[in-house]
C-alpha cells in the first residue's frame, strides 16, 4: 500500500504526517529528534534514511538520522565546526540538507557555510572553499541570520552545485566545492546603494525544473526570477500579476518543467503575511510568465499567516500533493496540485519545514 | 575519581547513559573527554569551539561555578546544569 508521509520540521522537534494515497486522513507523529528545533528535513536516495538539520539552543547544531522512519535516531556534529581559532561566531545551528549524485551528503549552516559528507552523515568536513571566497568579508545576515539555507545539486553531475545565502546570494561551484561563482546577475538588491551588486542579493529560496537543471526559479526578498542558463542571468517575473514580490516558498513540480508554486506574502516591512490577510498559494504552469490564484479552501478573511522558505513541499504522486506549515502551527494539504487545500492540523509548533516522502 | 551528574535532556540524546559517572580527571576539559570516550559524541553536545563551554550549558565543580580550565579534585562532584532557557 502505498504511503504519503509529510516530514514536518518546527520549532520544537519534527514530527511525521502520514496518509494513504488518497491523502485524505492523516496521522500525526512526534515530537521527534527530543524536541530539537528542525529546520530541514530530507530523505537519503537508496537508504530512504530520513536526515534532521537543526539546532539545540543547549547543545548546538546537528544532524540527526533515522534509518527506521523516525522511530530510532542518531546525530552527529562531529566535524560540523570552523575549528577552535576559526574567526567568527561558531555553528549554532544546520538549515538545510541536500544529497549529490555520488552519495554525499550537504549541510548548511549558520553562520553561513558549507559541510559535506562522504559516510551518511557520521563525520562532516567544511567546503572552505565557499567561506574562502573573496567575498566573504562583505557578507551581511537577513532577518532570519547569516544563514545557508538553500542547497540545489546537479541531478547527475556531483561537481555542480547551487547554494542561497541569505542575504549574499547564489553560488555555484562547477568543481566539487572547491570554487565559487556569484550567480546573481540580474536580481534586485533593493536595500543596497548599487540595486544590483555581484552579491547581497536576499535570495528566499530556488529549485531547479524537472529534468531541465539549468533552468533555476527563485523567490527573492526583491522579486520572483527566472534563470534558464544555470543561474549566469535571472529574469525578473514580479511584474505578472503577482501580488507581491516578496514572499519565501518555491516548490518545483516533479514532472513538468514549467510548473511551480509559491506563497507570495505582503512584504518584508508589512507583517510578512499573505497579502490583505487572505491565503493563497500562486501557481504558474508556463514558467512564471503568467499566474494561477488557488485560495479554494483557504481562508479569505483576517487570516495572518506566514510560511517560511522551507515550510512548502510536493509529493511525486499523480495528481501531485502539496503541502504547506505556517508560523503559526496550521499544516495545509492539496491532493490536485494546488486547486484546492484542507487543513491537516492547526496545532503543531511554529512550522520551519515540510518535506514530502512517498513509500509503495 | 570525582562524580560527574549529567543532565536529563542530555542523556535522551545517548540512550542508555547513566546519569552518574565516576570519572577520573583534573580538569572539566579533562572529564569531559573521558565522558566523550564513555559517550562518543558527548563532548560536542557540551563544547563549542574555542574550545569553551556551550553558552547554554553550565558546569559546577564542589557547587562552584565552573569552566573548562577549572581543576577538578578527586572527591568533588561535577553538575552539568543547562541553562533556564527557552520559550
Amino acid at each position: 500500500m502505498t504511503r504519503a508521509i509529510l516530514l514536518v520540521g518546527t520549532a520544537k522537534g519534527a514530527f511525521l504526517v502520514e496518509s494513504d494515497a488518497n491523502r485524505t486522513t492523516w496521522d500525526i507523529r512526534g515530537p521527534l529528534c527530543e524536541g530539537w528545533p528542525i529546520h530541514d528535513l530530507i530523505v537519503e536516495p537508496g537508504s530512504g534514511a530520513v536526515l534532521a538539520a537543526g539546532g539545540s539552543p543547549w547543545f548546538g547544531p546537528a544532524v540527526w538520522r533515522s534509518e527506521d522512519l523516525g522511530a530510532t535516531w542518531t546525530h552527529s556534529s562531529n566535524g560540523l565546526t570552523y575549528g577552535d581559532d576559526a574567526p567568527g561566531d561558531p555553528v549554532a545551528t544546520v538549515w538545510s540538507l541536500a544529497t549529490t549524485p555520488d552519495g554525499t551528503i550537504l549541510a548548511g549552516v549558520e553562520p553561513a557555510g558549507l559541510f559535506r559528507s562522504t559516510d551518511r552523515g557520521a563525520t562532516w568536513q567544511h567546503v572552505d572553499g565557499l567561506t574562502n571566497h573573496e567575498s566573504r568579508p562583505t557578507w551581511q545576515p537577513g532577518a532570519g541570520g547569516l544563514i545557508l539555507h538553500t542547497i540545489v545539486p546537479h541531478p547527475t553531475d556531483a561537481g555542480r552545485t547551487w547554494i542561497g545565502i541569505s542575504a549574499v546570494g547564489v553560488f555555484e561551484s562547477q568543481d566539487g566545492g572547491a570554487t565559487w561563482i556569484p550567480r546573481n546577475s540580474g536580481v534586485r538588491a533593493d536595500f543596497m546603494p548599487d540595486p544590483f551588486p555581484i552579491t547581497g542579493q536576499c535570495v528566499h529560496k530556488f529549485a531547479a525544473a524537472a529534468g531541465e537543471p539549468e533552468t533555476l526559479y527563485q523567490q527573492n526578498h526583491c522579486g520572483m526570477y527566472r534563470s534558464m542558463d544555470g543561474g549566469l542571468t535571472w529574469t525578473d517575473l514580479s511584474a505578472n500579476g503577482l501580488p507581491s514580490d516578496f514572499g519565501f516558498p518555491l516548490v518545483a513540480h516533479p514532472r513538468d518543467a514549467k510548473t511551480f508554486w509559491i506563497i507570495p506574502l505582503n512584504g518584508a516591512d508589512r507583517g510578512r503575511f499573505v497579502p490583505e490577510a487572505s491565503a493563497a498559494v500562486w501557481k504558474t504552469v508556463d514558467r512564471g510568465d503568467t499566474w494561477q490564484r488557488n485560495d479554494h479552501g483557504l481562508p479569505q478573511h483576517d487570516a495572518y499567516l506566514s510560511v517560511l522558505r522551507e515550510a512548502m513541499a510536493r509529493d511525486t504522486l499523480d495528481p501531485v500533493g502539496v503541502a504547506f506549515g505556517t508560523k503559526s502551527g496550521q499544516l495545509w494539504h492539496s491532493r490536485d496540485e494546488g486547486r484546492s487545500w484542507e487543513r491537516i492540523t492547526a496545532d503543531l509548533p511554529e512550522i520551519w519545514a515540510v518535506e514530502s516522502l512517498v513509500l509503495d | 575519581m570525582a562524580t560527574v551528574l549529567l543532565p536529563r535532556n542530555l542523556l535522551d540524546l545517548f540512550p542508555g547513559a547513566e546519569r552518574r559517572q565516576t570519572v577520573a580527571g583534573e580538569t572539566v576539559d579533562a572529564i569531559v573527554r573521558e565522558l566523550d570516550v564513555r559517550v562518543p559524541g558527548m563532548r560536542d553536545r557540551l563544547v563549542d569551539a574555542g574550545p569553551r563551554l556551550r553558552p547554554h550549558i553550565n558546569v559546577f565543580v564542589a557547587g562552584e561555578p565552573a569552566d573548562l580550565d577549572t581543576p577538578v579534585g578527586p572527591n568533588d562532584t561535577v553538575h552539568v546544569i543547562p541553562a533556564v532557557s527557552g520559550g
